[in-house]
């Protein structure tokens, strides 16, 4: 390969060991590629037929010898600036994201509330917001258990489940409306995540990342099996919409009801309900940030912090660890409970698919490509993980590879996350000795 | 004010104190001098509950603290600097110091960093500064303001001169009987650095292999011949 076309060339010659190493990288392409790319089957009807796109192999294999060697060349000269000056560059990008985030934080909230109402928004885009808020939501509550309290926890999604579950169940069964099953699911989902952390409370790290891993698994489990209940496999359907205030979104609505349209005088539009739902979610949305942003600067917060940080040294604080984890797990399950609620009502369908791992894979990476404990942070990784691959769906075979490339990519450059800056939570006036 | 009788700790099966007889009254500097795996740090740990004497008895102003949680301990007004210092390097000096005494109400907690800051002026400038990034000093200064937010009348510190230049360890160990003799808080100190140690206290404790062999007044126990031969000869004379 590369020693053959360079003869004479001493082994240890810097382009050698580049194109040695591009033509590696390249091998390794070739071999995934050629069973990956190389295939594909086509169903005609009755039988399948095999077809060869021996090109796209090639393509592949030649992509990735030159990206290595850009890669590799772009690198290194990365890695010589940043030895010159440690740190700088870091600490210079905080402070710019400081000044922006005076800017941009009320104008992105701006942007939100009037987003609906915006000449481009249509029912797509609505929905689309809609579904990036719920996953901010839930980066938002997993943040508290992984960002703040340093748990880390891999079956988040197991309260969503709950909160879904206890929704279309409480809604069903008693014809509760949504606003009252809101609180009834945050407080279930919260009562399981106590139930899940007296267990857990001494493990740290990755035993507590398998335990956790499992009881999202058990949750699934006991969805897909407990039939007469949560209808097994099938799911539950025909959960109850949501109504604003008792007037539902429908164009018939049921006798002695008023329908939404009709109290307000409009034309019936399924459009309304989108609507409805999406300042729904943003409500929640911000709900859940301004009391995290609460908590972060009360005892508690600054507690599973500190928790997170050393936890001997918080128990010679007078700190009581249990209780301390255990406020960190109930609240994180809390809010995965109200998303998890909100969602069944949007949905109008509910089934274990909807809960499988990956999500909780999801959301965990929200949290710390987001930057562990930044809330900005997890906004811009739900941007980047869920709302762009929704947008780019066209490209969907290439998903899961840009997906990778993404990952990859910010973990060689920003290792602590997105926005890994933590403001203070205690600050003082110069020369005061005052606080709070 | 602190009285150990027959204390036994264990990790696991190994006997790390061998029945340890120790006080500190009211008012004192005592120190607990000993080698590398003496038992000292276990000593203080075991004051504090973590671990928990399997055999013996820990008195705290009369009450027998020996089965209590940590928590709960140091709620009783004993505050430690733990060994290592063991700081919270993300957090900033304030919020570091917040954390030592929001357990205890904060209330008082303008009135208490004023004072923190009267004695350690440096922390003043660095207030908001990460704890991560301070010196190896500013952090020990850190660690000790930290514990001293809860307004403990007994204050534990694990080897407090660990790791720190000669003339900062002179600093911390001035700063220690400031904070003895003018906010009057008894201090029990883990020292490997015997010499500054005996100097400082009122009196001393010597360990060895999970015993006590010798105790005395700092300044006899400086000048027995054994204590000499054993921590002293090499290092300061």
């Amino acid at each position: 390969m590369a020693e053959a076309t360079l003869p004479g060339v001493r082994e240890d010659s810097p382009l050698v060991a580049l194109l040695k190493d591009a033509g590696i990288a390249a091998a390794i392409a070739f071999l995934l590629a050629l069973p990956l790319m190389g295939f594909q089957t086509l169903d005609s009807g009755t039988t399948v037929e095999l077809q060869y796109r021996f090109h796209w192999v090639a393509i592949a294999t030649v992509g990735v010898f030159f990206g290595r060697i850009v890669f590799t060349l772009l690198y290194r000269r990365a890695g010589a600036a940043r030895s010159k000056a440690p740190g700088i560059v870091g600490q210079g990008m905080a402070r710019v994201g400081e000044g922006l985030g005076r800017f941009l934080v009320p104008a992105f909230i701006l942007f939100a509330l009037i987003l609906p109402f915006l000449p481009f928004a249509d029912r797509r885009e609505i929905d689309l917001a809609t579904y990036v808020l719920i996953y901010v939501m839930l980066g938002w509550g997993l943040n508290i258990v992984v960002g703040l309290a340093g748990l880390l926890d891999l079956g988040y999604v197991a309260f969503y489940a709950i909160g879904a579950y206890s929704y279309a169940l409480l809604a069903k069964t008693f014809g509760f409306s949504f606003w009252l099953c809101l609180p009834l699911a945050g407080i279930l989902a919260a009562f399981l995540g106590i139930l899940l952390g007296f267990p857990v409370l001494r493990l740290r790290g990755d035993y507590l990342a398998i335990v956790t891993l499992g009881f999202g698994e058990i949750i699934r489990v006991i969805l897909v099996n407990w039939q007469p209940v949560t209808g097994g496999p099938n799911g539950i359907s025909g959960v109850p919409r949501p109504t604003f205030f008792g007037l539902p979104f429908t164009n018939d609505p049921a006798e002695g009801e008023t329908a939404f349209h009709e109290f307000f005088n409009l034309d019936f539009a399924s459009l309304h309900r989108f609507i409805f739902l999406y300042y729904v979610i943003l409500a929640l949305v911000l709900v859940t940030n301004a009391v995290t942003l609460r908590l972060r600067k009360m005892p508690i917060g600054r507690a599973w912090e500190a928790l997170r940080e050393d936890e001997i040294a918080c128990r010679s604080l007078g700190i009581n660890p249990t209780n301390t984890k255990l406020t960190a797990f109930a609240i994180g399950a809390m809010f995965g409970g109200f998303a998890g609620s909100f969602f069944a009502t949007r949905q109008g369908f509910i089934s274990p698919e909807s809960f499988t791992f990956i999500e909780s894979a999801v959301i965990l990476a929200i949290v710390v490509l987001g930057g562990m404990g930044s809330q900005a942070g997890v906004v811009v990784a739900t941007l980047f993980l869920v709302l762009l691959p929704e947008l780019a769906r066209e490209f969907a075979q290439f998903r899961m590879l840009i997906f990778g490339a993404a990952m990859v990519l910010i973990m060689v450059w920003r290792p602590q996350g997105l926005l890994a800056h933590r403001a203070p939570t205690v600050s003082l006036g110069p020369g005061s000795g005052g606080a709070r | 004010m602190l009285r150990l009788s027959g204390v036994h700790t264990f990790y696991g099966r190994i006997e790390a104190l061998r029945g340890v007889d120790l006080t500190v009254e009211e008012g004192e500097i005592v120190t607990l001098i000993g080698a590398n795996g003496a038992g000292k740090s276990t000593l203080l740990m075991t004051i504090c509950g973590n671990p928990r004497a399997r055999r013996g008895e820990v008195r705290f102003e009369g009450r027998d603290i020996t089965q209590m949680p940590t928590h709960d301990i140091v709620k009783l007004g004993i505050a430690q600097s733990p060994e290592g210092r063991r700081i919270f390097p993300r957090m900033s000096v304030i919020e570091n110091l917040k954390m030592g005494a929001q357990n205890f109400g904060l209330a008082h907690f303008d009135e208490d960093l004023d004072r923190i800051f009267r004695l350690f002026p440096i922390l003043k400038d660095r207030q908001s500064q990460r704890g991560g990034t301070l010196s190896g000093g500013q952090q020990q200064m850190l660690a000790i303001a930290r514990a001293l937010m809860s307004r403990p009348r007994l204050l534990l510190l694990d080897e407090p001169s660990l790791g720190l230049a000669p003339l900062v360890v002179k600093q911390i160990f001035e700063t220690i009987r400031e904070i003895n003799q003018r906010q009057r808080v008894t201090v029990l100190l883990v020292e490997q650095n015997a010499y500054h140690a005996l100097r400082l206290a009122h009196r001393g404790y010597v360990l060895v292999n999970g015993r006590i062999s010798m105790s005395g007044s700092g300044a006899e126990l400086l000048a027995n011949p054994e204590v000499r031969a054993a921590y002293l000869e090499g290092g300061h004379v």
